[in-house]
C-alpha cells in the first residue's frame, strides 16, 4: 500500500484522499442507519484500503491495459482498469444492499402484518385480548361433589358437543413423588397458533380479540390441523354428527358450531358469543369451586362469577404457567399450579367419573364413533 | 453394418409388438385390475356415503394407509427423474433403454398418490377450495403447487424424447391400427419428419426440461416431508426429514422402476435391450441409495436417542421394541441392509436376485412411510392412553385400488405408446458404431 502511495502522482494521491474520506461519510451514514459497528469497522478498513489502489489503477488504466492477471501478479504497482474497478464497486453494492437491505426489509415486512380478516369484523372502541385462568389449587375433578367433571359436561350439554368430543377435557397429571392433579384443558387459543398456521384454506384463523375459530363450511377435512395441535385439542366430524332438534333448522353460525358439519374440524371456542352478550362461558358457570377466571387482559379484569381479580397481579402472584410454554405457542389460557388442595383434595385420590353426551340421544340415528 | 441394420430392425419390431399385438393374457390382466377397482370405487362410495367413520382413523391417529399411500406414491415417481434426468445430466447413456419406463412411472405414479389426498379429505367436494382460498403459509398448499407442477414437468418431459418415438409410431402403425390410434399418434407426434432444425429444437427443449425437472422433484418430496415436519409432534420434529424423504423416494423409485424393467422385459421380451448390466447399474444404484438411507436413520435416531429428550422414549419404544418394532426392523434389515448384501455378493447379482432385492426394498419403503405417519401421531401429547389404529375394510380396499390404478395405468400406456426410446437408443448406436464401439444393447457407460 506504502508503495503504491508513492509511487502516485499528485492528482492520484488526491484523488485517493477524497475516496478515503468518502469511504469515511459512508461508514458514517451506516452507523447513523443503526448498523452494528463491527460491519462498519470492517467497511471502513476495507474502504481505507482499496482506495488508493482504487485511484491509481482508474488512471493508469489508460497506459497500460492489463488483464486480471496482470493486476493481481503484477510487479510493482497493481493497476486495475476501470470495469474492474466498477466490478469492485458492485461486489460492494451488492454486500452493502444484502445485508442491509433484506433484513430491513423483512423486518418491516414481519412487523407490518395485519391479523387475517380484521377489517371484516365489527370494529369496536376496544379490543377485548380474552383470557382464561383456571385455578388448579381449586380442581378437584369434582371428586367432592361426586359427579362428572362439571366444566366438560356443561360444555357438552351447552355446545351440543358431538360424541365422543371434550372440547374442555380434564386430564390428570401425575405430581411429582405421589399422587396425582387434575389439569382442565380447553383449547389453549394460542398466539401463535400452529394449526392456523398449517391450514391450506384459512378455515381456522385468529379472531381479533384472541380465540381461534373454525368456519366448518370452508374447512376441506384435511385434519392438518389435528396434526399440528400439540395440545390435541380438534376433534373431527367422522360420521354424520349428531345434530339436536332445536339446532336442525338454524342457520349455521362459525362462533356456534351449530349444526355439526360432517367432514370437518371442531374445538372449543371460547364462547364469543356468550361473553359478548355478557355471560361467562358454560365451563365458567358449571364449575362447583369457582376454580376457572375470564376476563380482559386488555382492561387487565378477570372474573369467575363471583369475584373480581387484575389479571396480571393474580398471574404473578400465583406463580402461573402455561402448558408447553416452551413450544412459544403463547396460550391465552393460563393455569395456577395445585393439585385441588384448597378444596380438601388428597393428592393420592385418583381418577374422575366418565363423561356422558346424554343429549345425543335427541338425536337418533346419527353416527357415533370412539376416540 | 449388416448387424447394425438387423439390431435396429429388430428393436423396431420389439417395441411396435405390445402396440401391434394384444394376448388374451392382456385382457385378463386388465379385467383383474378393474375388478379390483371397482370394489375400491364401492368402498369410496361406503366412505363418502358415511363419512371417514368407516376407516380405523380416529381424533388420535388421523392420518393412516390412505397418507402412507400419498407418501409412497409420490416417492416412487422419483424414479424418472432420477433415471432420466439426473442419469442424462451425467451422460450414462446406459440408461436410455429404460428411461421410457421410469417417466412412465413417474408421471402414472404421481397421479395416483395424488389422488390418495383426495380420498383422505373428510370433505373432497372442497377440494377446489385450496385454490380458490389456498393459502401461502400452509405446507399442503406447498404440496398441491410442488406435486401439479411435478406432474405437468413429468408429463412434459415423458412426451418430449417421445416424439420422434410417435412418428416412428405414426408412420409404421398409421392405418394399421384403430382409427382413433392413427389419429393420436399423427396428433401428438405434431409434424415430426426429423430435419435438423426438428432434431435441434428438441434436443433443447430437452435439456432445459432435464436441468429443470431436478428441483422440481427435489422440492416435491420435500414438501410432502414438510406435511410432518412443520408440525409440533416430536417424532417429526427433525431438520433432515426433507433430505430423508428424498432419498427414501428416489430409492424407492429404483426399486419400482427394476420390478417393472423385470415385469416387462419378460412379458414382452425385451431381453436384448435390457440386459442383466441395466439391472446390475440399477441393482448397484439401489444399494448407493439403501447406503444413503441407513445414514439418515442413523443420525435421526442417534442424535435423538443420545439426548433422549422428554417423550423420546415413547417414541423409541414404540418403534423399536414394542408396537411397531416387526415393521421398523424389516424396514431396517429386510428393506436396507440385505438389499446391501445381495448386491454385494456377486453370486447374488443375477436378474431375479436383483428384482428380490427391489421387493424387499419396495416392501420395506412403504412399511417406512405407514410407521412414520401412524407412530408420529401415536405419541401421546397429554396424558392420556396412546391410541391404536387398525385399517377397515374400506381403506384396505381404497388401498389396494391404488395399487391397481397404478398398474392399470401402466399397463394401458404400454398398449399405446413406445416403451423404450427408440430414437434416442438408435442415435446413441449410431455415434457408438462410428466410434467403433461394440454394438448392440450390451449397455456401456
Amino acid at each position: 500500500m506504502v508503495a503504491v502511495a508513492w509511487s502516485m502522482t499528485k492528482k492520484r494521491r488526491r484523488r485517493s484522499v477524497i475516496l478515503a474520506v468518502l469511504a469515511f461519510v459512508a461508514a458514517a451514514g451506516l452507523l447513523a442507519w443503526g448498523t452494528s459497528p463491527l460491519f462498519v469497522l470492517l467497511a471502513t478498513t476495507l474502504a481505507l484500503v482499496s482506495a488508493p489502489l482504487v485511484a491509481a489503477r482508474v488512471s493508469m488504466s489508460r497506459q497500460s491495459r492489463q488483464e486480471w492477471k496482470g493486476w493481481l501478479f503484477a510487479d510493482g504497482v497493481r493497476t486495475v482498469d476501470r470495469r474492474t474497478a466498477l466490478r469492485l464497486f458492485g461486489v460492494a453494492a451488492v454486500f452493502g444492499s444484502v445485508s442491509q437491505v433484506v433484513p430491513k426489509a423483512l423486518n418491516s415486512l414481519l412487523l407490518q402484518e395485519a391479523p387475517p380478516g380484521t377489517d371484516q369484523l365489527p370494529q369496536r372502541a376496544r379490543t377485548r385480548q380474552w383470557t382464561m385462568i383456571i385455578d388448579l389449587r381449586r380442581c378437584d375433578g369434582c371428586q367432592s361433589i361426586g359427579l362428572p367433571p362439571q366444566c366438560t359436561t356443561a360444555c357438552i350439554e351447552g355446545h351440543f358437543t358431538p360424541e365422543p368430543m371434550q372440547w374442555i377435557e380434564v386430564f390428570e397429571h401425575e405430581l411429582p413423588g405421589d399422587g396425582t392433579r387434575f389439569i382442565p384443558t380447553p383449547c389453549q387459543q394460542c398466539q401463535n397458533p400452529p394449526c392456523v398456521n398449517v391450514c391450506p384454506v384459512g378455515a381456522t384463523f385468529s379472531a381479533p380479540e384472541g380465540p381461534v375459530l373454525i368456519d366448518q363450511d370452508r374447512c376441506i377435512g384435511c385434519r392438518i390441523c389435528m396434526a399440528a395441535c400439540p395440545y390435541d385439542r380438534r376433534f373431527f366430524n367422522w360420521g354424520d354428527p349428531p345434530v339436536p332438534p332445536e339446532a336442525l333448522l338454524a342457520e349455521y353460525d362459525l362462533e356456534l358450531q351449530v349444526p355439526a358439519r360432517k367432514g370437518t374440524v371442531m374445538k372449543c371456542d371460547f364462547c364469543p358469543d356468550m361473553v359478548r352478550s355478557g355471560t361467562l362461558p358454560y365451563c365458567i358457570q358449571a364449575c362447583p369451586h369457582r376454580a376457572v377466571y375470564y376476563g380482559d387482559l386488555e382492561e387487565d379484569l378477570a372474573t369467575n362469577g363471583r369475584e373480581l381479580v387484575s389479571i396480571t397481579r393474580y398471574l404473578a402472584n400465583n406463580d402461573a404457567f402455561r402448558l408447553k410454554e416452551e413450544l412459544g405457542t403463547q396460550p391465552r389460557v393460563y393455569y395456577i399450579p395445585g393439585h385441588g388442595e384448597d378444596v380438601g383434595r388428597d393428592p393420592t385420590s385418583t381418577g374422575h367419573l366418565p363423561i356422558r353426551w346424554p343429549w345425543t340421544r335427541l338425536a337418533e340415528g346419527s353416527a357415533r364413533w370412539s376416540r | 453394418m449388416e448387424s447394425m441394420t438387423s439390431w435396429r430392425e429388430r428393436l423396431e419390431e420389439t417395441t411396435l409388438e405390445p402396440a401391434r399385438t394384444t394376448t388374451r393374457n392382456y385382457y385378463v390382466v386388465v379385467g383383474v385390475l378393474l375388478a379390483v377397482i371397482a370394489w375400491a370405487l364401492f368402498a369410496y362410495y361406503v366412505q363418502l356415503r358415511d363419512g371417514l367413520v368407516v376407516t380405523g382413523l380416529r381424533d388420535r391417529i388421523s392420518w393412516g394407509l390412505y397418507i402412507t399411500m400419498f407418501v409412497f406414491f409420490i416417492g416412487i415417481s422419483h424414479a424418472g427423474t432420477l433415471i432420466s434426468a439426473i442419469l442424462r445430466v451425467a451422460n450414462a447413456t446406459w440408461r436410455t433403454p429404460v428411461t421410457r419406463m421410469a417417466e412412465f412411472i413417474t408421471a402414472v405414479a404421481l397421479m395416483t398418490g395424488a389422488l390418495f389426498v383426495v380420498v383422505d379429505l373428510g370433505r373432497p367436494d372442497r377440494f377446489l377450495l385450496v385454490i380458490a382460498h389456498g393459502r401461502w403459509q400452509s405446507p399442503i398448499v406447498w404440496d398441491v403447487v410442488a406435486v401439479t407442477t411435478y406432474l405437468t414437468a413429468s408429463l412434459l418431459y415423458l412426451y418430449l424424447p417421445m416424439i420422434p418415438d410417435l412418428a416412428f409410431f405414426r408412420d409404421r402403425l398409421g392405418g394399421k391400427v384403430a382409427r382413433w390410434r392413427s389419429g393420436l399418434y399423427r396428433l401428438l407426434a405434431i409434424n415430426w419428419k426429423g430435419t435438423d432444425t426438428q432434431k435441434s429444437q428438441l434436443h433443447s427443449s430437452i435439456s432445459i426440461m432435464m436441468i429443470l425437472i431436478i428441483p422440481i422433484a427435489v422440492s416435491v418430496h420435500t414438501v410432502v416431508s414438510w406435511i410432518f415436519a412443520m408440525t409440533l409432534r416430536e417424532a417429526w420434529n427433525s431438520a433432515i426429514f426433507g433430505f430423508f424423504f428424498v432419498a427414501g423416494a428416489i430409492f424407492s423409485g429404483i426399486a419400482t422402476l427394476i420390478i417393472m424393467m423385470a415385469l416387462l422385459r419378460r412379458v414382452y421380451r425385451l431381453e436384448e435391450f435390457l440386459t442383466e448390466k441395466h439391472f446390475q447399474y440399477l441393482g448397484f444404484l439401489m444399494a448407493a441409495m439403501a447406503g444413503v438411507m441407513l445414514y439418515a436413520n442413523i443420525s435421526e435416531y442417534v442424535t435423538a436417542g443420545f439426548k433422549f429428550e422428554e417423550g423420546s422414549e415413547f417414541i423409541f419404544r414404540q418403534l423399536f421394541v414394542a408396537e411397531f418394532a416387526p415393521y421398523f426392523w424389516f424396514y431396517l434389515i429386510g428393506g436396507l441392509i440385505i438389499p446391501i448384501l445381495l448386491m454385494s455378493i456377486p453370486r447374488m447379482r443375477t436378474i431375479s436376485g436383483i428384482v428380490s432385492a427391489a421387493v424387499l426394498v419396495d416392501l420395506a419403503m412403504w412399511v417406512e412411510r405407514y410407521f412414520i405417519v401412524v407412530t408420529g401421531l401415536r405419541a401421546p401429547l397429554l396424558p392420556y392412553e396412546p391410541a391404536n389404529y387398525a385399517p377397515t375394510w374400506v381403506e384396505w380396499s381404497i388401498t389396494a385400488g391404488g395399487f391397481a390404478f397404478f398398474a392399470l395405468l401402466v399397463t394401458l400406456f404400454v398398449k399405446v405408446f413406445p416403451i423404450m426410446a427408440v430414437y434416442e437408443m438408435v442415435e446413441e448406436q449410431d455415434v457408438r458404431a462410428a466410434a467403433r464401439l461394440p454394438a448392440s444393447g450390451e449397455a456401456v457407460t
